[in-house]
């Protein structure tokens, strides 16, 4: 089986986020970025099935520049066999479905494509749904569970309000979340083996997807807290009706 | 130029944020036809006219009352031609942002999802989107005639502006392959305020010491007519069920009012919050991050405060 994992590098959660330029570049300045943790799921339940299939690859895919290939070949130290960067700025979603497509074509197809359900940087959560539609591959989202039978797949899909137990053969995509697997954490072997792995550089197909971007723009400050007295809870109902009118 | 809507069903009702849509729709000029896909009410159908609809498609197909994605987008493609509209407005959900992602990319349309505002028209198409997970916005352009924009909740209000609308009947021809995926069963709360829609959102966290102390959250929700949310730690260790993880890895809510309480507001629960309006936090640790992030705060024993608070609500109704 051949298993394409597709990542984002993104900046840790706790990352305070600003602008430069004019609010029309991300300020990387003391940021330190990392696998998307939703593709973090998605590559970890890649590796257990891989590791249940005896002659199952994991190849992970990346849509950066150059500075993405530590977060790469961190994926590889987990415990991918391969990776492949397409050397591009990810704009915007249509843009970098259109590359994982392209790859998937050239590459003679994958039994399974698995993401992320979101980027924490965009958060679109297009993606797996562009390039299911362009491969003509059906695409669920998000995904907490994921058994493979043979050429079937049974998941178990998040809605609102609870989950839903689908069924599709392979190939598909799909975009995951918690708790589909643990998170790994690489240990010195994989960290090693990793340096070694191919990582191959593949420059982009030229996409038009028709979405720009303009500005950025940081939320207005939040005003001080109003700290009520715990003996005074009625003076909180008061004020949430007549001040905040939310009640 | 019309606009098509996509209007989500949950137990016969319209959903609050496809309303939204609507609104959106009618705000941006119209003419609005929605479109409702599998077992909907009638009454609540036609009442899409008064939310500023002026025309109700409704494809009752049987096969559709399961909610596959590649079968609805099918449709609502199909229903874009028959309409000659170039825009679909939907809300952002685990149904409509799969939805949405397939139809762009069947119609070459400019896609924006968590869409926070109506359009600015004056130089091109720009639309404001929620990005870094609530921490951030972004004004994109969208320059292709046909667009897709899915709205994050309260990106317009639902209010009534018009009349009930008859409803159309919509026929379909499905194929097979837009069944390629099986919905095998589906769990789901029901009677339940859904906590993506809810306007007041009640959530737990550690503080709460034990799934068993969840009654006094549960009757000042009651109270509230508000939902029930919890943090990560709440989830992992099993108390609550994942759907109500409000979070940077679960759901993030946008609620006129959220009471946190017994939470300590880490930077991965905030970006699930940071969108609501206002923010009242209870907790016993006067220096609990989260109060740097509320408009209210209360410093105390939740056992004690949250009764209390129940209480005052129900004498201030």
């Amino acid at each position: 089986m051949k298993i394409l994992v597709c990542i984002t590098h993104v900046p840790d959660t706790t990352s305070k986020i600003n602008f430069t330029d004019n609010n029309t570049k991300f300020d990387p300045t003391g940021v330190q970025f990392i696998i998307g943790p939703y593709d973090d799921y998605a590559l970890a339940r890649a590796i257990e099935i891989k590791e249940a299939n005896a002659g199952t690859t994991v190849t992970v895919l990346n849509v950066g520049t150059a500075d993405t290939e530590p977060t790469i070949r961190k994926a590889l130290a987990i415990g991918a066999d391969d990776a492949i960067r397409i050397n591009a700025e990810p704009t915007d979603s249509f843009f970098v479905a259109s590359q994982i497509a392209e790859h998937a074509k050239s590459a003679g197809g994958y039994d399974l494509i698995l993401m992320g359900r979101e980027s924490i940087d965009y958060n679109s959560g297009v993606v797996h749904g562009i390039v299911g539609e362009i491969l003509g591959l059906p695409s669920i989202s998000p995904v907490m569970k994921l058994d493979i039978e043979g050429t079937t797949a049974k998941l178990a899909r998040e809605i609102e309000g609870g989950k839903e137990y689908v069924e599709v053969s392979l190939p598909f995509v799909a975009g995951c979340q918690e708790p589909i697997a643990e998170w790994k954490i690489p240990n010195m072997r994989g960290i090693m083996s990793a340096r070694t792995k191919p990582l191959k550089v593949v420059e982009p197909k030229a996409v038009d997807s028709g979405v720009k971007l303009q500005k950025f723009e940081l939320p207005p400050p939040k005003g001080a807290v109003k700290m009520i007295s715990a003996d005074n809870v009625a003076e909180l109902v008061t004020l949430l009706k007549n001040e905040a009118k939310v009640l | 130029m019309s606009i098509l809507v996509f209007v989500e069903i949950a137990e016969g009702q319209i959903k609050k944020t496809s309303l939204e849509a609507v609104a959106y729709a009618h705000a941006m000029g119209g003419p609005v036809t929605a479109i409702a896909l599998g077992a909907a009410d009638q009454s609540a159908l036609t009442s899409l006219g008064k939310y500023g609809a002026q025309k109700v498609l409704h494809a009752a197909d049987e096969k559709l009352n399961k909610e596959v994605i590649q079968a609805y987008a099918s449709v609502l493609t199909k229903a874009l031609q028959d309409e000659g509209a170039d825009i679909l407005v939907l809300a952002s959900s685990s149904l409509g942002t799969p939805v949405a992602a397939r139809v762009a990319t069947k119609i070459g349309a400019s896609l924006a999802t968590n869409v926070t505002e109506l359009p600015d028209t004056t130089a091109g198409f720009v639309v404001k989107r929620s990005i870094y997970t609530g921490k951030a916005f972004a004004k994109v352009t969208l320059s292709n005639t046909k667009k897709v924009i899915a709205l994050k909740k309260n990106a317009a209000e639902a209010k009534e502006v018009g009349s009930d609308v008859a409803v159309t009947p919509y026929s379909v021809t499905l194929s097979d392959a837009d069944f390629a995926t099986k919905i095998l069963s589906s769990e789901k709360a029901t009677g339940e305020v859904l906590l993506p829609e809810a306007n007041i959102v009640v959530s737990g966290g550690r503080g709460m010491k034990g799934a068993e102390h969840w009654g006094i959250l549960e009757e000042l929700a009651k109270t509230l007519h508000a939902a029930t949310g919890c943090s990560k730690p709440v989830s992992d260790m099993g108390w609550r069920p994942h759907h109500e993880h409000v979070g940077q890895t679960g759901v993030k809510v946008a609620p006129q009012l959220y009471i946190a309480v017994g939470i300590s507001g880490a930077i991965q629960h905030l970006a699930g919050v940071n969108s609501s309006k206002y923010i009242v936090v209870i907790n016993k640790d006067a220096d609990a991050p989260f109060f740097k992030a509320a408009d209210y705060g209360i410093v105390g024993d939740a056992f004690d405060v949250v009764p209390k608070l129940t209480e005052a609500l129900k004498a201030a109704k």
